[in-house]
């Protein structure tokens, strides 16, 4: 931890770039009570992830996934969001720093922008569309895409002709030709750097022909391509002639891995994932059959569950060619001819219709001089120095780092990664939690219970978009004829700030208890219009709104007529809902202070320890009779730091931290509560004592052990052994059993992995073994050493260490899974035959030592799965709540995971993750209140006939058949789906807010003057 | 995206589709409707893990009694698509309603009509 001098600490945090990490970060920071300035450069949040069209390994709609995750950020209170801003200077030291920053000038006023969008139909100027990758255009007046947060348009003044058109048909007088550039300066107590990455420009390579070719593309261009908000819709298609592609071939590690072109020799982690997945929707989107080729080196499909993808991309028909193509020439009018060398040596060529170029990332130049300024160091590849042990800090104390400047990196990591940052952070600050932040005060409630329905409708003109099509005075007229209405009007811009504080007045003048807004979606607005019922002192339940824009003058364009006929329809159904809407009163519930860990692993200690430090109780379980778990048996990582001493100093501040109890010999037998309030039975200690912990959430850090071969002679000779036996004998170095002493050494990879039994990748094996052939080298470098590997996945940084053994002479020869090495005794020894892939034929060596590098497998968890009701994968992993951007919660909230029951990963990598289920955690426990209640389901026991089909068709469990024989839904714990609701053959249960009445009573309406 | 479909097609909100009820797709129909469709997440990635293929079974159900009492199962239709596929919505809005065109006005509502006194020629609504 930093030091800091705590009278002058600040209750605030800087993050300096919005993408998907530096929104996580925020999120976390912001709701676990600091104020957080989010900085970035482009006119709106979301970053590289709001280009995507997919994401693997689930193939969820980028932008769907993403889209809440801006719109949490646009609207939380303790977020102030900067755009158009950079760093400029940094003052101070960790604790407290004053950072200036500098707003570019955005011409358009965001406060009065209601992002309606006349000022870009009007705009007459045309620049290229970033966003798309130049594949189309925008106009000079534009908004990056359409759910961008913030909710606003921006000039570009660099192709701005200053013709006046927007100022003129802007109602809300938003645009300001003369808007200047600002400087401010921020006060903050921590700075997370998460700037992202740029992808590699392959203009470089004058051999992929990528400016002369327009079929050449980059897989970020692809995805644009590919993107149903994209340049040709979503549509298959290849720029030259906007023709669908037959012929596909995705070219690997452009601007990764290659020192001579361009000095990027770090592996870029991700694209071979992306291309995968690129193949794969492009298979799907194509009409006619598709041939997608991917040319790769090794196929680096190490995360969770993404050996599977690759394998179901074979089944699907991607063909996989393990070569470097070296030159793209044209064939035909605009076609292209790869030139290759296949894996028998042999020269092929292949037309094809389109290549993509899959581009790794590299640090941007503002991204160097940004770290130039604030003093924080770069590695030799450009991406920020930190430690093994604390991957998340700068060299800089107070500064932290996550996402790929800190090195390349996928979604799910780079979001651990930001949690992580923010538990730093969170340690650092913890006294000054809500010092800063603000509160919405808002008037008591007033009971309308027995008031009967007084409702006004406010329908919104949304400047012309609603106004330009729908007849809204008479849709307005309409409404005042309909029952229990008191109140109508229109407004141009509902939404905007005047016309919510005068809306909150009229409320409170007409008595009106029930509030429908005719306007655009719920999506972006419901909450805010609530928050108006709010400030007049009337439940938030109260509201329903009319979406009379996106489904209603959006998109019946072309028939004025029908249009407004259709908004005096949804009006109705939305007025007779209104009309029968209930109060809803959520409950506080208080969260216990505390958590508890389970597994005293490097996981789950750094979780408990993190926890502490944030000022939380943590109570850690461990099984064994040591804290330490698996790194008790890993000497030294690849970087060479001392994992025993790091471990013994780790016990040491865990044991001695106040805040922390640790049960040993300890085990889960009993679970129960809900968020906030569980109560747990540890059995521990050598006479099983019995203890109850009353805990708010739980992090499950069970970790992994290291398979035990049953192949390749593994326990038939002590000349065959495990990376981590050998990591042993490396360590102690006893007479009779030197590893010095070798001359020949063979290890073998996937050795209980990515096999039939286990298709999984265990990730970190081809760095054990790496990491333990350098070390033999270093104690004798006449020693030969041959690697058998299926694919070398030195992702990420990782790449080093692999040119640095094949620099050394480590031999790596492949082998396919029909083909494995065979282990024989030889005499007193052992030999290996394997097939060498470059001399093409069998090669036969005596050797001192076989190396298995043993699959990594999960613990066993039966039983504690059982009692947490937290899933587990075929594999016994544990499963997360979202593969990509909840990669610590389980579903059900309150519970948390982290290090290696989740899957195999690196020590630092569990570190980081062990901070971010800290974080996840804390933000909950900070907020010291939960509220639950509202629209969740309800039993109305006098009907129940406890025949348990609530019982059985909750997704999540819930419901239970209680002492008085009948069932019993806990409100804390509901997920408001209504599906046990629609399946009570009784009709007794009720999901509020959608209760049948009400949902029967918007159809009635839907339906009047039918018959 | 602002893609163009019928007006006629009216959206009932609901937190998942596993809330929708047989009770509401029969009142709909009883009511007058000419036909409904459900429109859930894609099955696999329900929001609540499985609601969509409740509402399937339910609309399979109510297709059974519609074929049953010769209002005809084809009137309802669950759809699968997820937030992102603005285009297929579109898309589903004008089958749905030219499906329903092609089958005229719905029994239900032409007796109801004829039983009130009222000309049951009118376009399907």
């Amino acid at each position: 931890m930093a030091n800091t001098n705590n009278d002058q600490k600040k209750g605030a945090v800087l993050v300096v770039g919005a993408g998907v990490a530096g929104m996580q970060a925020s999120l976390d920071l912001a709701s676990s009570g600091y104020l957080v300035h989010l900085l970035d450069k482009s006119p709106t949040i979301g970053g590289i992830m709001s280009q995507l069209d997919k994401t693997f390994p689930t193939n969820d709609c980028a932008m769907c996934i993403i889209s809440p995750k801006l719109v949490e950020v646009g609207r939380h209170l303790n977020i102030d969001i900067h755009p158009n801003t950079e760093v400029a200077s940094i003052e101070g030291e960790a604790g407290n720093f004053a950072v200036t920053v500098q707003t570019q000038p955005r011409y358009i006023d965001l406060a009065a922008c209601t992002a309606c969008g006349q000022c870009r139909q009007v705009c007459p100027a045309t620049a290229v569309n970033e966003f798309n990758q130049a594949l189309d255009l925008r106009e000079a007046t534009y908004m990056r895409y359409p759910q961008a947060i913030p909710r606003g348009f921006t000039i570009d003044r660099e192709v701005c002709i200053g013709c006046g058109l927007c100022e003129k048909v802007c109602l809300a007088e938003a645009i300001h030709y003369d808007d200047q550039a600002r400087q401010k300066v921020l006060e903050v107590g921590s700075v997370i750097l998460a700037p992202g990455n740029e992808v590699f420009d392959p203009s470089r390579f004058d051999t992929y022909n990528y400016l002369n070719f327009p079929n050449v593309v980059t897989s970020l261009e692809f995805e644009r391509i590919l993107s149903a908000s994209g340049p040709y819709r979503g549509h298959l298609m290849r720029p030259y002639d906007r023709e669908e592609p037959h012929k596909i071939a995705w070219l690997q590690c452009v601007g990764s891995r290659n020192i001579n072109a361009c000095d990027n020799s770090y592996c870029s982690a991700v694209c071979c994932m992306y291309a995968i997945k690129e193949a794969v929707i492009a298979k799907e989107h194509a009409h006619a059959d598709l041939d997608t080729a991917i040319f790769y080196m090794d196929m680096r499909t190490y995360g969770k569950e993404f050996e599977q993808y690759y394998n179901r991309a074979k089944e699907h028909g991607v063909r996989f060619i393990r070569s470097r193509v070296h030159s793209i020439e044209p064939a035909g009018e605009c076609d292209l001819r790869l030139s290759y060398t296949n894996e028998k040596g042999e020269q092929k060529e292949e037309v094809f219709d389109m290549v993509v170029l899959s581009v790794g990332f590299e640090v941007g130049q503002g991204t160097i001089e940004l770290a130039e300024r604030l003093g924080v160091e770069l590695n030799e590849h450009h991406f920020a120095v930190t430690d093994g042990f604390m991957p998340v800090a700068t060299s800089r104390p107070g500064i932290y780092v996550c996402g790929t400047l800190q090195a390349p990196k996928d979604i799910p990591q780079s979001v651990m990664e930001a949690s992580g940052a923010a538990a730093g952070t969170s340690a650092m600050l913890s006294e000054m939690r809500w010092t800063e932040t603000r509160t919405r005060e808002l008037p008591p409630e007033r009971d309308v219970s027995e008031e009967p329905p007084r409702i006004g409708v406010f329908v919104c003109n949304c400047g012309i978009n609603i106004g330009g099509i729908v007849d809204v005075p008479a849709v307005r007229e309409y409404a005042r004829t309909l029952p229990n209405v008191v109140h109508v009007e229109d407004n141009l811009f509902t939404c905007s700030q005047d016309t919510q504080v005068r809306m909150a007045e009229v409320i409170k003048e007409k008595g009106i208890n029930r509030m429908v807004v005719a306007a655009c979606t719920p999506l972006t607005h419901e909450a805010l219009f609530r928050e108006t019922l709010l400030e007049a002192g009337i439940n938030k339940y109260l509201f329903d709104m009319a979406n009379i824009r996106n489904q209603d003058s959006w998109v019946h364009m072309n028939d004025k007529q029908k249009a407004t006929d259709k908004a005096k329809d949804l009006v109705r159904m939305s007025v007779a809902r209104a009309g029968l809407l209930k109060e809803l009163h959520e409950k506080k519930v208080e969260i216990k202070q505390s958590g508890l860990v389970i597994g005293g692993g490097v996981a789950g200690m750094n979780a408990a320890l993190n926890l502490a430090r944030q000022g939380f109780q943590a109570v850690l379980v461990e099984k064994d009779k040591e804290l330490g778990g698996l790194a008790r048996r890993v000497s030294h990582t690849i970087e060479n730091l001392d994992v025993q001493t790091y471990l013994d100093r780790l016990i040491t501040q865990v044991k001695s931290d106040d805040n922390v109890t640790v049960l040993t010999e300890a085990e889960v037998v009993g679970f129960k509560g809900y968020k906030g309030n569980f109560t747990t039975t540890v059995q521990h200690g050598p006479d099983k004592t019995e203890q109850t912990v009353e805990h708010g959430v739980a992090i499950v850090a069970t970790g992994a052990h290291e398979y035990q071969p049953k192949e390749f002679m593994y326990g038939e000779s002590d000349r065959v052994m495990t990376q981590l036996e050998l990591d042993k004998l490396l360590h102690e170095r006893t007479n009779g059993s030197d590893p010095a002493t070798w001359s020949n050494v063979v290890m073998i990879q996937c050795v209980g992995s990515r096999n039939e039994e286990n298709p999984n990748c265990s990730r970190i094996c081809c760095q054990s073994a790496v990491k333990h052939a350098l070390q033999l080298k270093e104690l004798n470098p006449e020693m030969n050493i041959y690697i058998l590997y299926r694919d070398m996945r030195m992702y990420g940084l990782l790449e080093d260490y692999y040119t640095e053994a094949r620099k050394k002479g480590i031999i790596f020869s492949r082998f396919e899974l029909d083909n494995p090495p065979v282990v024989n005794r030889n005499g007193e020894g052992v030999e290996v035959t394997f097939h060498d892939h470059v001399l093409q034929r069998p090669v036969k060596v005596p050797v001192d030592a076989v190396v298995l590098s043993a699959a990594t497998l999960a613990n066993e968890t039966d039983r504690l799965a059982t009692h947490l009701k937290v899933p587990r994968n075929a594999y016994g992993f544990f499963i997360e709540a979202h593969a990509k951007l909840r990669p610590v919660d389980f579903s059900s909230e309150g519970i948390y995971l982290c290090g290696t029951a989740h899957s195999p990963k690196l020590i630092s990598e569990s570190i980081t993750q062990a901070l971010a289920a800290a974080s996840r955690a804390g933000t909950f426990l900070a907020g010291k209140t939960l509220s639950v209640g509202g629209a969740v389901a309800h039993v109305d026991k006098t009907h129940c006939a406890a025949c348990l089909v609530c019982v059985m068709s909750c997704p999540y469990g819930v419901p239970r058949i209680n002492e008085e024989n009948v069932s019993e839904i806990n409100e804390a714990l509901c997920q408001g789906c209504g599906v046990c609701v629609s399946e009570c053959p009784a009709k007794t249960i009720q999901l509020s807010h959608y209760e049948d009445d009400q949902v029967l009573e918007n159809v009635h309406a839907l339906l009047e003057g039918v018959m | 995206m602002r893609l163009n479909y019928p007006t006629n097609i009216k959206i009932v909100k609901l937190p998942c589709s596993g809330r929708v009820d047989i009770l509401h797709l029969m009142k709909a129909m009883e009511e007058g409707a000419d036909g409904v469709f459900v429109a859930g997440c894609l099955e696999g990635d329900c929001h609540y893990q499985a609601g969509n293929l409740r509402a399937k079974k339910r609309v399979a159900y109510v297709k059974e009694i519609l074929d049953k009492i010769g209002v005809g199962g084809e009137r309802v239709a669950m759809y699968n698509l997820s937030a992102g596929q603005g285009p297929r919505f579109a898309e589903i809005a004008r089958e749905m309603t030219e499906k329903i065109k092609a089958l005229g006005p719905s029994p239900i509502r032409i007796a109801k009509r004829k039983a009130a006194g009222r000309p049951t020629t009118e376009e399907a609504a």
